[in-house]
Order: C-alpha cells, then structure tokens, then sequence
C-alpha cells in the first residue's frame, strides 16, 4: 500500500540535514515526489510531499526512524498523512 | 506539490502551539441486548458487550494520532441510557452496573463512560426511578462512569418533580464524595433537549435513534480561534470577526471529520457525527473566554460578554457546518467555569456571576456547567437554578443543562480541585433568595407554544 504524506522539518540550519533525510527515506523505500527548503533567518526549514510503501517499511516504522534522525540533528521533524493538510485547507 | 508550505506550517503551528486536537472518539454502544431480569445479570452482559465491541477503541485512536499528527486526548464510550434496561429487573439499587461500566471503561483504557441516564422530561417511570435513585452510589463508588438525566424538552416542558429530586440528588451526590471536593457532581449533568449523539461528557448517552455502533467525534480548539482572533488589527469590524472565525472552525472540523471517517473504518463501525464544540481545557491558552476577551470584552463576563459569545457560537456552527455534512451533537462554544483558566480568573475579578452565566446559557452550546457553589446551597436553591437553565432551553428550542458542584464543607473565598481536564474553580455565590415555594410545586411546566415568537 502506498500512503501519500508530508513531511515537515525545521530547526537549527547545519551540514547534512538534507542528505540524512534523504537517506533515512531512501532506506524506507519511501520516494520523495516534491520538495521545497528554504532559510529565514538562520532556521532551516523544508517540506517534502513522500510516498511511503508500506509493503517495504509500515508507516509508523517510517515516522520512527525519521524521530531518530531529527533527535540526532537536533530538528523537529514530523511525517504527518497528506489527507490531513487536503481536508483543512481545500473545499 | 498541491499544499503549500504556508498551509503545512499553519497546520503544525495550530497543534503545536495553539492546543488544537480533537478532544474526544466517543464509541456510541447499544445495550439493547444487555437486558437480563435481574441487576447482576445485566451487568455481566454489560461489562461483556463493552470489553467485546471497544476493545480495539483506544488502540486504532492512537494510531490515528499518529498517523495524522493531531492529537485524540480523550478515548470514550456512551452506551443506551442504563434506565431503559432497568426497566427490565427489579432492583431498587443499580449501583452494580455502574461497577460493571467502570471496571470496563478501565479495562479497555477510556477516561470516561456515559449513559447511567434517564429521560424523564414528561414523567418518571418506575426503571428511571431506580436509576435516579442510584445515581448517587453509583457516583461515589466509580471513577469514570457519568451520569445524565433529562428533565425538560421543548415538546413536553419542564417537569419540575424530576428537577426537584434532581436537585436533591446532586446534593446527595455532593455529600457521598465530600472528602474529594463533591466531585460526584461533575460527573452529572441535568438537560434540557438531551442530544443522542453528543460525544463529550458528561452528558454523552447513544440515544435509541442510533445504529448498533457508531463513532461520534468531538473537535475542539478555542486556542486556535484565539489566535485568528488576536491577530486581527483592533479596528477589524465584526463581520471581518466573524469571517475569521468561521475559516477557522471549517479548518479543525475537517481535522475532526478525517478523524472520524478514519476511526469508522478501522473499527468497522457506522461514522456518527462530528460535534463543532469549542472545548476550553485548564491549559494556559485554550480557553474560551480568552476569545471573548480577544473579540474586545475587557473581561469575560462583562457588558458585550453575551454578543460576543453569541457571535462565537453562531460563526463557530456556520463555518463547521460547511466542513462536514455530519454535525451532530452540541456543537457551540462550552462555558465551563473550573475547565477554563481564564473564565476562573473572571469569577475571581468579580467579572463574571452566576447571573451572567446563565444568560450566556441561553446564547452558547449547553449553559451552567462546572459551576463549584457554597456546600451548603438549599435543595430548593439548585432547583430553581436549574428549572431558569431549562426554562431558557424549552422556550428557545435549544439544548440547555446545569452541571452545579455544591462542594461540601466550603463557601464563597475557597476552591475546589477536581483534577485534570476538570479542573480547579472558586466556589461562587449564589443569590440567596430560594424560591422554596416554587420549586415545591413540583407538576409540569406545559410544553410552550412555538409561534408568537417574542
């Protein structure tokens, strides 16, 4: 089953962020289809739009690992079901 | 990518900072086929039904959290008002189904469960009867179980020989657990027009209109609203208030109807209703009269207090309403005292009596609710109070109630704390001028007409 959600990380700009959660997606086998990052003041901010293939990696599995990549790089990081942002912001 | 970056951090931003989360997943359960002839009979197949039909409840609630990234705070069940079934036995005390829903409610892991209710706004059967009776035993000696009974409707009036023995069950109440500040009492609520679906409690009950199982969901978020309404310049007129309100409550009644749609799946129940209530809680910030006060109200409980709330109310049901085609329940804003930081501190001012409360009732979702009053408050005093807060609900067609702590042993100037999500509130005053005469009465208040409307 594939689950479309967004992933959402900001914190502390430094070297690094990007590749650890590319890896951390890539080892879920979870695609990253959309992204945008940007700095506003020294805070790192980014939004992906993943597919998660839950055949490979279940969804919570995902969200764990990436917990554990944010907790290393001091970040917040949140993985959060796509339907979610569609139903509050769409008629 | 079809969602903007702006709408991800506004959505994280409402949880993270501004308390939004859908504050309860009530499962709705029919008892129906709980029915034995005799009391410890029907608490066996009650106890059975619900560890059966709400063992998953709790887990796929969480799981929903997860999934989505917005908080479920509360996992509860209401189940067929425990009198219906009474009606089958013969015990004067039924005290032991309410252990049998406790020990349940427990055992699967929900912070409360309602339905030791009756609906005896026309009369009082002899099963109601032993119900009412119960209530408080069954209050004293459960931890989650909650009460509900309903006096009043606008089809059949007020009748006011319930109200009067309501008021001396709530004292009755008060008394059995006047070592925990009369907590017994927040678990009872007394309505006027009772709703079948309402999810929060302690009102919630699943009404005899309802399926087997349904999923009622309860959103909530007066820290979102607050912070829409801060944000506008002061000079925003009220129309452009009510604008934003109303964008705001679309927004996190859609959170609650993905909730729900979710939860009726993964239980493999009937999705019920979505309720648009405006939920304070003791959190710093999510607070409802913070919203009055941010709408310009210098203190809630002010001149202004009951156009703004009105306001409130009204844009809060108009947005939600386009959000989901299943609104149920109360759906309003809730005004209880001790469940909301800044609504103490007005009563604390002097800003905010009784009084006031009760003409906000007849203007917001239900009305007197979570009220702490001198212990020692005469039975004819509660009753009154409560017959005026259903008297607002009958004549204007609306759900009123009156949940009122009498908290034995302390007066105007202490507090009582009833912990959690109930909170901590000063004890109020009450005027003092009874009414014994009146609310001796007792008979029916005629059901109103509903035309020459003034």
């Amino acid at each position: 089953m594939k689950t479309r959600a967004i992933l959402s990380v900001l914190g502390e700009d430094r070297v690094g962020i990007v590749a650890a959660i590319s890896n951390a997606l890539a080892e879920a086998g979870a695609n990253i289809e959309d992204i945008r990052q940007t700095i506003l003041s020294g805070v790192f901010s980014m939004t992906m739009l993943v597919t998660v293939n839950e055949d490979i990696t279940p969804f919570q599995n995902v969200q764990a690992r990436l917990a554990e990549v944010g907790e290393r790089l001091g970040l917040q990081v949140t993985l959060q079901r796509e339907d979610v942002f569609r139903f509050m912001h769409r008629v | 990518m079809s969602i903007s970056p702006e709408e991800i951090v506004e959505t994280l931003t409402m949880v993270t900072q501004q308390n939004l989360d859908i504050r309860t997943v009530t499962l709705g359960l029919s008892l129906g086929d709980c029915v034995a002839d005799s009391c410890d009979g029907m608490a066996t197949k009650v106890y059975d039904k619900i560890m059966r039909k709400a063992e998953r409840l709790v887990s796929v609630a969480d799981e929903i959290a997860r999934d989505y990234g917005v908080p479920i705070v509360n996992k509860r069940i209401s189940v067929t008002p425990i009198a219906q079934l009474a009606a089958a036995c013969s015990d004067a005390d039924l005290t032991p189904i309410a252990a049998a829903m406790d020990r349940a409610a427990k055992e699967v892991g929900v912070d409360f469960i309602g339905g030791f209710s009756a609906l005896v706004h026309k009369g009082i059967g002899d099963g109601d009867r032993r119900l009412i009776d119960s209530i408080p035993s069954a209050l004293a000696t459960t931890d989650r179980v909650c009460s509900s009974v309903n006096v009043a409707s606008t089809r059949a009036g007020m009748n006011m020989d319930a109200i009067l023995r309501m008021a001396e069950v709530v004292r009755e109440a008060a008394e059995r657990t006047a070592d925990r500040d009369s907590i017994g009492c927040a678990k009872l609520v007394i309505f006027c027009n009772m709703v079948e679906d309402n999810p929060f409690m302690a009102g919630a009950v699943h009404g005899t209109g309802e399926a087997d199982a349904v999923v009622n969901v309860g959103i909530s978020g007066p820290g979102v609203v607050r912070a829409v309404v801060s944000s506008l310049p002061d000079d925003a007129d009220l129309t452009a208030v009510a604008e934003a309100i109303k964008a705001t409550s679309f927004k996190i009644t859609r959170a609650g109807e993905l909730v729900a749609r979710e939860a009726a799946q993964r239980l493999g129940v009937q999705m019920g209703i979505v309720d648009l209530s405006l939920a304070p809680t003791p959190a710093l910030g999510d607070s409802v009269a913070d919203i009055i006060e941010a709408m310009g109200v210098e203190r809630c409980g002010g001149p202004g207090t009951t156009t703004a709330l009105a306001l409130l109310n009204d844009a809060v049901k108009k947005g939600g309403a386009m959000g989901t085609s299943s609104i149920g329940g109360l759906s309003g804003a809730f005004i209880p005292v001790s469940e909301d930081a800044s609504m103490v501190a007005a009563v604390e001012a002097g800003a905010l009596t009784l009084e006031k409360l009760e003409a906000m009732t007849a203007v917001c979702s239900v009305g007197l609710d979570m009220i702490a009053i001198p212990g020692d408050t005469a039975v004819e005093t509660i009753a009154n109070i409560i017959s005026d807060a259903c008297a607002i609900g009958v004549i204007n067609g609306k759900t009123t109630a009156a949940r009122l702590i009498p908290v034995i042993g302390k007066g105007v100037g202490d507090h009582a704390s009833f912990g959690g999500l109930l909170g901590a509130a000063p004890i109020m005053p009450v005027n003092e001028w009874a009414g014994t005469k009146l609310a001796r009465r007792g008979g029916r208040f005629p059901a109103p007409l509903n035309s020459l409307r003034n």
